[in-house]
């Protein structure tokens, strides 16, 4: 296809809460992914870096600090910063450097050093910013998530084991993950036994921050077949696409939704949106894929993603769930990766993360954790002011 | 709570009577509601408007969904010393056709709601300052 780019390589640091300087992590995960290449530092001719933004923090400039760590040699340079979605906004940058003609093999990286507790907004008085008035008013990131998760029990009948049967499921799967950071396989009691956060929601339904760094190396498919890789897994779409006005879901940071009450306006649920424009994009649909790495920020957004990556109708992804579809050997694998439940979240690596995982199941080097003849993965993550995506990989 | 004066939260945002409305604007080209208010361009993509009027907004609507905060939140929070657990709720505004959180007021717990319900504004403290007590919007049963 033309729109294609290769994934030659893939490399992660290890996620957990190590407290060093983010570059480091970001330099571990891209001299991985250079030797799994079996690239030459030398020859990136683009490095792609997925930023965060935090208040005094140098995240910011990721493309160049990189770079820069990794020895300067003149690469051309860009930092994206997307929230959730930053690794993801990179990698589509690096990919329309490549297609472009302007560079054939790009570095793609984003690390993280992650502030304990929770994610806390600059202080003073602000009201301007829907992030400082949400916190000020107590509204934190897990309200979102349980009020999503109650929905969820009011409309198609979740439970609370539902919710609990995900972390089980994610938690076996990531003991074997030796880059998780989470590496015990919990049970339903454990989960039920953990503190309440945000009800329905327990400590354990809730995915922890961690310090992480993904590295991808990628390239165009000409230079793939030059260097004996034309079989890399492929990247086949990237959906980066904002939400539609109006939002029908309340979403962080914000203290209220859209109205949609102007002629004309209908209210969009904007998750659902967000792989629409990448099974276009591959020219595939969701039949045609063999496992998807979700953004489980709970473990009900898990079910969540499920039915908005319409890998079922929507209100049956618990009903997938008690099958054992979403497990290895199932229907249709979940984050066999161990998903944010045994990773937490490290905001500008995790969509990268969720691509390298994709990367080493395809080519079927996933040991423990491999999801027998996979072809096609989709990742999905959604993060603040309407920044998302979607990315298909496939052999 | 002491006896200090009352002053909103947030300046602005919601009326300070006995039964209070959250205060927002309506674009006077295609009629979408604004929470907080929006006063210079619409964000209706189909709308050009930079004209808009102040409205109060419904002051009941239904629950979407809720929770509750078991865990103090950071600054710029204010808890209460020691720190109890509050309700919190999205309510769907008919008219306006938009949802608004809010913390549910004291004494209601999560066992007490139902998406689905009836709520009604109300104004309870958020915090306590030297001079003040800050006051802010808040849901509450429109049966209790």
């Amino acid at each position: 296809m033309a729109n294609e780019i290769a994934i030659l390589g893939a490399g992660m640091h290890p996620w957990g809460k190590w407290g060093h300087n983010f570059v480091e992590y970001g330099v571990a995960a891209a001299r991985e992914a250079l030797a799994d290449a079996g690239v030459s530092w030398r020859d990136v001719g683009f490095v792609s870096g997925g930023a965060t933004i935090r208040c005094g923090y140098p995240g910011y400039v990721a493309g160049a600090t990189f770079a820069q760590a990794l020895g300067w040699q003149g690469a051309e340079v860009n930092t994206s910063y997307a929230a959730c979605a930053s690794g993801s906004q990179a990698l589509a940058a690096a990919r329309n450097k490549i297609l472009a003609g302007e560079c054939e093999v790009a570095l793609v990286v984003g690390a993280d050093t992650t502030p304990k507790g929770f994610l806390a907004p600059a202080k003073g008085y602000r009201p301007e910013d829907p992030d400082w008035v949400r916190f000020y008013l107590g509204i934190t990131n897990p309200t979102y998530f349980a009020l999503y998760a109650r929905r969820r029990m009011d409309l198609y009948g979740d439970t609370l084991d539902d919710f609990a049967a995900v972390k089980v499921k994610n938690s076996r799967i990531g003991s074997k993950n030796p880059r998780a950071r989470y590496r015990k396989a919990f049970s339903a009691e454990d989960v039920a036994a953990s503190a309440m956060v945000a009800d329905p929601l327990r400590l354990m339904d809730i995915c922890a921050t961690s310090d992480g760094g993904a590295a991808l190396i990628v390239s165009s498919l000409e230079y793939a077949k030059k260097i004996g890789k034309g079989n890399a897994p492929r990247v086949a779409a990237i959906s980066t696409v904002t939400p539609t006005f109006a939002s029908g879901v309340v979403e962080m940071p914000d203290i209220a939704t859209d109205s949609a009450a102007a002629a004309g306006v209908e209210a969009q649920a904007y998750r659902a949106s967000i792989p629409v424009k990448a099974y276009e994009e591959a020219g595939i649909g969701p039949e045609d894929v063999s496992l998807a790495e979700v953004y489980d920020l709970s473990t009900a957004l898990e079910l969540d993603w499920i039915e908005d990556l319409q890998l079922c109708p929507r209100g049956e992804a618990a009903g997938l769930l008690r099958a054992g579809d979403t497990a290895v050997g199932g229907r249709i694998p979940v984050n066999v990766s161990g998903g944010l439940a045994c990773f937490g979240e490290a905001v500008p690596a995790q969509a990268l993360a969720q691509v390298c995982e994709l990367t080493w199941q395809l080519r079927g080097e996933a040991g423990d954790r491999q999801v027998e003849g996979a072809t096609v993965g989709i990742t999905a993550n959604q993060g603040l002011f309407g920044h998302g995506s979607s990315v298909i990989v496939k052999k | 709570m002491s006896d200090k004066p009352l002053a909103p939260a947030i300046e602005g945002w919601y009326t300070l009577d006995a039964k209070p409305h959250l205060i927002g604007t309506r674009c006077k080209g295609c009629g979408t509601y604004f929470f907080p208010k929006q006063s210079h361009f619409c964000k209706n993509p189909d709308c050009e408007s930079t004209d808009f009027e102040e409205v109060e907004l419904s002051r009941t609507g239904a629950v979407w969904s809720y929770t509750n905060a078991c865990y103090k939140p950071p600054e710029p929070y204010v808890a209460r010393e020691p720190f109890e657990p509050y309700t919190i709720a999205a309510v769907q505004l008919e008219k306006e056709e938009m949802v608004v959180l809010g913390q549910v007021c004291e004494g209601v717990s999560v066992e007490d709601l139902k998406v689905g319900m009836t709520m009604e504004l109300v104004l309870e403290p958020l915090h306590e300052t030297d001079d003040d007590i800050k006051v802010t919007w808040k849901w509450r049963p429109l049966d209790q």
